[in-house]
């Protein structure tokens, strides 16, 4: 019985290793082939590497203007989930707290809003912002990541505030407190738990988003990782060796952060998911 | 002390909602409604005009074989998907509770393709379909690899339900893992007493109490597959001939490569119709689940 057992746990084990290997398997072939000269990632892809020379990297940062990109992927990320989460947790707060007719009808509209999928609204959203000119800046971006992240946030820390008690509110207005001191003081530090992961389901959101800044941001300088990314692909398609050290270049940030959080991220998008 | 007056019932608004609905009505609200607007005018070239043409854009965006043909590929690549990406999250999630050494370790990298996005995940694949399974069919002289996948229709369609399956099984992994972990443990600890084999465990006790995971993982799968966009751009962009441009896909290029804006905006709405029906029956699943339990 226990040999039997013991056998099944090994061959579970084995099971779960080859498939491990299976998924990482993609990363660990561009990872390798990004040290190759291009001649040898066509003749040989499967091979290890014989040196580890920087050089594609050194191209590919250059032609894809990695820091720059870089740059501007951490400052619209930073600056729409900071947005996001202040905006978000007042409103929920308000909704929450100063219930009406109308408060509940706006509750109703974030809730419907989170159906509609971004290509029933990009054609519009193109053409009126177009049209007024307010394309084609990263902080016009951020606006609208504030925007679009709104009503999922707002639900989130609707459900949470919901839970919290008035009594230390209550003692902190005796007090003399404003209601925008209530909410600084009293509030948010309570609502940590659910802005951790509100803050780690809308950074891998922004980070990795494509359409909205590529409808957005039309010129080169703006441009974001996985904008600068997909532009360095499709024009150095036939140099696979520098486009294998830019894949590698645009995966390195997150999985860093990845390695940082990870206890944090799985947490948060198993509480988000659930939602 | 929020039982005020109107004064101070405004004053709250304007101190905490009104810039986020502010905000909130500007970016979705507003393109939505003009969205709809601009369906029934012939709002062409990227300006909003106010010539009503009543449905004419919707039968014109009906009529338009590709975008069946389009739909008929999204629906076959949810279907596949849907299926392979449950049944490999849920065996994997049942592995990876089962106690084994570096479970941890192991969710960590099965979750890996999700924190990537789908741009850069697409073109790795397509070094893997066009160069390396090529290369490996060539020397193994295996003719299902020694031509590129994504030169071929049919195949292609199988490399983006894969690239699709990689990617969002670790995710649904997850659900599955959390819907396990809420399993009481006691009621597995009685009936392992009672004799039950782990085959009749897993099929008496577990799956009925993951109902509820089941749910949010298949409805989530059937949402991201359907919406397919960023792989379907990196990995074929829509090719052979236009052969694999998934709905996602054909509603971006109507508009923005062949300016058919009308058309284009007609097909978005009925996307959204199509999303929010089944929206509403996951909510009304989930209803029905909670009474139940």
């Amino acid at each position: 019985m226990s040999l039997l057992k013991s056998a099944r746990k090994t061959i579970a084990f084995l099971l779960v290793a080859a498939l491990f290997v299976l998924y990482i398997f993609p990363f660990f072939l561009i990872l390798t082939n990004s040290f190759k000269t291009r001649l040898k990632v066509v003749s040989s892809p499967l091979s290890l590497p014989t040196e580890f020379k920087l050089d594609n990297y050194v191209s590919a940062i250059r032609k894809m203007d990695f820091l720059h990109a870089l740059g501007n992927s951490l400052m619209v990320t930073v600056v729409s989930v900071v947005v996001i989460i202040v905006m978000a947790s007042m409103l929920a707060y308000y909704l929450v707290r100063w219930k009406s007719k109308f408060s509940s009808g706006v509750l109703m509209a974030l809730v419907a809003s989170m159906i509609v999928p971004f290509q029933s609204l990009m054609i519009p959203f193109v053409t009126i912002y177009g049209q007024l000119g307010l394309l084609n800046s990263k902080w016009m971006l951020c606006f609208y990541y504030l925007g679009f992240g709104i009503p999922l946030a707002t639900f989130m820390y609707h459900g949470f505030i919901k839970g919290i008690p008035k009594d230390l509110e209550q003692a902190a207005f005796v007090d003399g407190a404003s209601r925008i001191q209530v909410f600084t003081r009293v509030i948010f530090p309570i609502l940590a738990p659910i802005t951790t992961t509100i803050a780690i389901l809308d950074v891998l959101w922004i980070w990795n988003d494509f359409l909205l800044p590529s409808l957005v941001l039309l010129s080169d300088s703006n441009r974001t990782l996985p904008l600068s990314t997909f532009y360095f692909f499709g024009k150095y398609t036939s140099n696979y060796s520098e486009a294998m050290a830019a894949l590698v270049l645009s995966i390195i940030p997150i999985i860093l952060f990845y390695l940082a959080m990870q206890r944090h991220i799985i947490k948060g998008v198993m509480d988000g998911a659930v939602k | 002390m929020y039982e005020e007056k109107l004064s101070g019932k405004i004053k709250s608004f304007l101190t905490f909602g009104f810039i986020p609905l502010t905000v909130f009505t500007l970016v979705m609200a507003v393109p939505f409604f003009v969205g709809l607007y601009m369906t029934f005018t012939d709002s062409s070239g990227g300006t909003i005009t106010t010539d009503f043409i009543g449905l004419s854009n919707y039968a014109a965006a009906f009529q338009d074989p590709l975008f069946w043909d389009s739909m008929l590929l999204t629906l076959q690549y949810v279907l596949f998907s849907l299926i392979l990406t449950n049944v490999i999250a849920f065996v994997l999630a049942l592995l990876v509770t089962s106690g084994m050494k570096g479970q941890n370790f192991f969710r960590l990298g099965f979750f890996t393709p999700n924190l990537i996005g789908g741009i850069i995940l697409g073109f790795v694949w397509q070094f893997v379909f066009s160069r390396v399974f090529v290369y490996f069919g060539q020397q193994l002289d295996m003719g299902l690899l020694s031509s590129s996948w994504l030169g071929d229709p049919h195949k292609a369609l199988w490399a983006l339900i894969i690239v699709g399956v990689w990617q969002n099984s670790g995710y649904m992994m997850l659900i599955y893992i959390a819907g396990i972990q809420g399993i009481d443990k006691s009621l597995l600890e009685a009936a392992s007493l009672d004799g039950a084999s782990s085959w009749g465990q897993l099929f008496r006790i577990k799956i009925p109490l993951m109902v509820s995971a089941f749910t949010i993982s298949l409805f989530l799968t059937l949402q991201r597959s359907f919406m397919v966009y960023d792989t379907n751009l990196s990995l074929t962009n829509g090719g052979p001939y236009r052969s694999t441009e998934m709905i996602a896909m054909h509603v971006y290029n109507e508009a923005f490569k062949f300016q058919n804006f009308g058309p284009g905006q007609a097909k978005a709405i009925v996307l959204f119709l199509i999303v929010a029906a089944i929206a509403m029956v996951q909510v009304g699943v989930m209803k029905r689940l909670e009474v139940e339990s």
